[in-house]
């Protein structure tokens, strides 16, 4: 076989075959995808969640994932924080002409084990190439469905004076990885992307805690741009503590030469949770035992007002936390 | 000192009504982001100068650029917030969504390759900064030379600090107790680039950094020097700034520009306040290769030249939030973060 991929992997033809069922199949088998019909075929009990994503980050390698796993965990991602426990996905795959076939069989590997360690089947997909210079190597579109447990959903929980905020780690992680690497600057280990699942942490704190009123993942827009539309869609004011936000040196440092607040950098393995007061050790307590939760924090706190987010700095003084009014650096999920 | 110390020691000793000017982007960005002027006593009043070289960018030289690229095919690199400020006619990011060749470069060395990989094509360079890119610029043009590169050519939109601290000081229309002088370009010109201004005007300066504890330890010893009634020219940033500043800089600079004539947002055109190439690097001198005269329109509503003399508050303009936000900016305060306007608009400043 040819070490790139061409226009003719994408016509339809023998080459396509040959790539979906010699390559594709090849890594996400299961017993639903191997039937290669037009439509995926399964039953689904219960209250469904529903939810899809594109994945257009450059570069497609990055410290510490790729676009494969990302496609796989943001989506099984924007499922997890709605207590949905993720079980099928989709893929579609747009492909720049010229890809090698090593590069893309490392996506490829790289998906099956996301997927596999997320418990999740790809059931469908689709491929399609575009001519040189008409994408940038390799975009992909996920979709996944999920089962919500009645008492996991908490939607109609309601969001009162006094609730907390807690973000499981250090913020802005991804964002700032993927800048520095953009920009080609040589860092070390500790550098990268916070790119992980959150459906083992998300769903059996939903379970030991009633108290979880609001969970989202901080993707564009950070942790400052989630609680602008956590303060305007339930007409609540929130304040932030500086000082509680927890954020690694590295990205301390890098954020400052960049000029760029990590408040508004992109997660990819972060939860944003409100939570009510009284529940407040009893989530901690369960979040700080859990990998993705040892750094957790409290970071702010819910008050009565009209939709707006304060920072409280670390000088006592008061200020609002507005959301981002400038482009970072695009194409970074 | 810890912060909430210092704030308790200035409001010790600060009784005199006093209004102090920063001159650095950073500086006002800082103030804002940590809420300093909320802290401070009544009677202690902050004022934001021209210290952010992309809001002291004149529509002229905006123009120009445009001008350039639409009649000469020429690419230009640039640095990022340079690209939204608008001219008369529009941004270079308007040119760009225009279909003209605009890049934006983190590091001036990355034109040179530019430059390398598109033989055929000519680009423009475009220095912007005060003192402390200027170095970075003047190298980047030692290298060209040396490395014999004839598609690229350079546009100094350079200023210097010192000439528009003492227009503003000239100007009059505020008065201005005491100065809060910027740590970056001292790192350049060091504590010595200040002693003319600080001779003929005998205002307290105290060069400060940048953390918020550094800002009101500075303040602090502004305060305390007024109080006292003994104006002082002060180093409050020694972890950086040295007597005689980063001389290796300054010689890099001044082998590439010499003083010239800078037209500052404004301030109008100042004498000596800019930085143009020496007679030895006209081969890259864009305004010598290419003179052409571009007849600006300055767009009346936008109070840009007002704020950066700190005589009028952002708020206080017509555009301010209505019309003019960083998303949509209508003057070059709203553009970069470190303008007055946008600092403004982001922390909800007063």
């Amino acid at each position: 076989m040819e070490d790139i991929i061409l226009l003719s992997h994408g016509s339809g033809g023998e080459s396509t075959r040959k790539l979906i069922e010699e390559e594709i199949l090849k890594y996400f088998r299961n017993d639903i995808l191997e039937e290669l019909l037009d439509s995926a075929v399964f039953n689904l009990h219960g209250k469904t969640a529903f939810t899809t994503d594109s994945f257009v980050v450059s570069p497609i390698f990055f410290p510490g994932g790729d676009i494969g796993k990302l496609s796989i965990y943001g989506t099984v991602n924007d499922l997890s924080v709605m207590g949905a426990k993720p079980l099928y996905i989709s893929v579609g795959f747009i492909i720049e002409e010229g890809l090698s076939f090593d590069e893309f069989r490392r996506i490829l590997q790289s998906m099956k084990l996301a997927s596999e360690e997320c418990g999740v089947k790809i059931v469908t997909g689709d491929t399609k190439v575009v001519e040189k210079g008409k994408g940038d190597k390799l975009f992909i579109n996920t979709a996944g469905i999920g089962i919500i447990e009645e008492d996991l959903d908490w939607r109609g929980r309601k969001i009162e004076d006094g609730d907390l905020v807690i973000v499981n780690g250090g913020i802005g992680e991804h964002g700032i990885a993927l800048m520095l690497e953009r920009l080609g600057v040589k860092s070390g280990e500790e550098v990268k992307s916070d790119l992980a699942p959150l459906n083992s942490l998300t769903i059996p704190l939903l379970k030991s805690s009633k108290g979880v009123k609001f969970m989202r993942d901080p993707t564009r827009g950070g942790v400052a741009g989630i609680l602008n539309e956590i303060s305007q869609k339930y007409h609540i004011d929130i304040e932030v503590y500086e000082e509680e936000i927890s954020i690694k040196d590295w990205v301390k440092s890098a954020s400052e030469i960049l000029g760029i607040d990590p408040l508004y950098a992109a997660n990819e393995g972060k939860v944003v949770m409100i939570i009510s007061k009284d529940e407040k050790e009893k989530v901690l307590e369960f979040l700080r035992v859990h990998p993705l939760g040892k750094d957790s924090r409290v970071i702010g706190e819910v008050k009565k007002g009209n939709g707006k987010v304060y920072l409280i700095t670390k000088l006592g003084t008061k200020r609002i936390l507005d959301t981002l009014k400038r482009d970072l650096l695009p194409r970074i999920c | 000192m810890e912060a909430k110390a210092l704030i308790e020691s200035i409001r010790k000793i600060s009784k005199k009504e006093v209004n102090l000017m920063e001159f650095c982007g950073t500086h006002t960005h800082e103030i804002f982001r940590y809420g300093i002027r909320q802290i401070l006593p009544e009677n202690i009043h902050l004022l934001s100068g021209p210290g952010c070289p992309v809001c002291v960018t004149s529509e002229e030289d905006i123009d120009y650029i445009i001008a350039l690229s639409e009649n000469y095919d020429l690419g230009v690199i640039t640095f990022g917030d340079l690209v939204n400020v608008p001219g008369s006619k529009g941004s270079l990011n308007y040119l760009r969504l225009k279909g003209k060749e605009v890049r934006i470069v983190y590091s001036p060395l990355e034109a040179i390759n530019i430059a390398k990989e598109n033989e055929h094509k000519k680009y423009l360079l475009i220095g912007i900064g005060f003192e402390t890119t200027a170095p970075n610029l003047a190298y980047t043009l030692i290298r060209a030379k040396e490395e014999n590169i004839k598609n690229l050519l350079f546009l100094s939109l350079h200023k210097l600090t010192p000439p528009a601290m003492k227009a503003i000081l000239d100007m009059g229309e505020v008065k201005i107790d005491g100065i809060i002088g910027p740590g970056h370009v001292s790192t350049i010109i060091g504590r010595e680039g200040w002693k003319e201004i600080f001779d003929e005007y005998k205002i307290p300066f105290v060069i400060m950094g940048f953390k918020p504890e550094e800002i009101l330890y500075g303040i602090y010893l502004l305060v305390k020097i007024l109080e006292d009634g003994k104006p002082a020219l002060v180093n409050a940033y020694e972890n950086s700034v040295k007597e005689e500043g980063n001389k290796k800089a300054l010689e890099i600079m001044y082998r590439v520009f010499e003083k010239g004539p800078a037209i500052w947002r404004g301030l109008g055109l100042i004498e000596n306040s800019g930085l143009v190439l020496r007679d030895n690097f006209e081969e890259f001198d864009i305004r010598k290769i290419y003179p052409i005269k571009v007849a600006s329109k300055k767009d009346n509503l936008c109070r840009c030249g007002e704020v950066l003399r700190g005589v009028l508050k952002p708020t206080e303009c017509p555009l301010y939030a209505k019309v003019c936000t960083p998303e949509n900016p209508k003057g070059p305060c709203m553009v970069s973060s470190e303008g007055t306007c946008a600092a403004y608009f982001l922390y909800g400043g007063e």
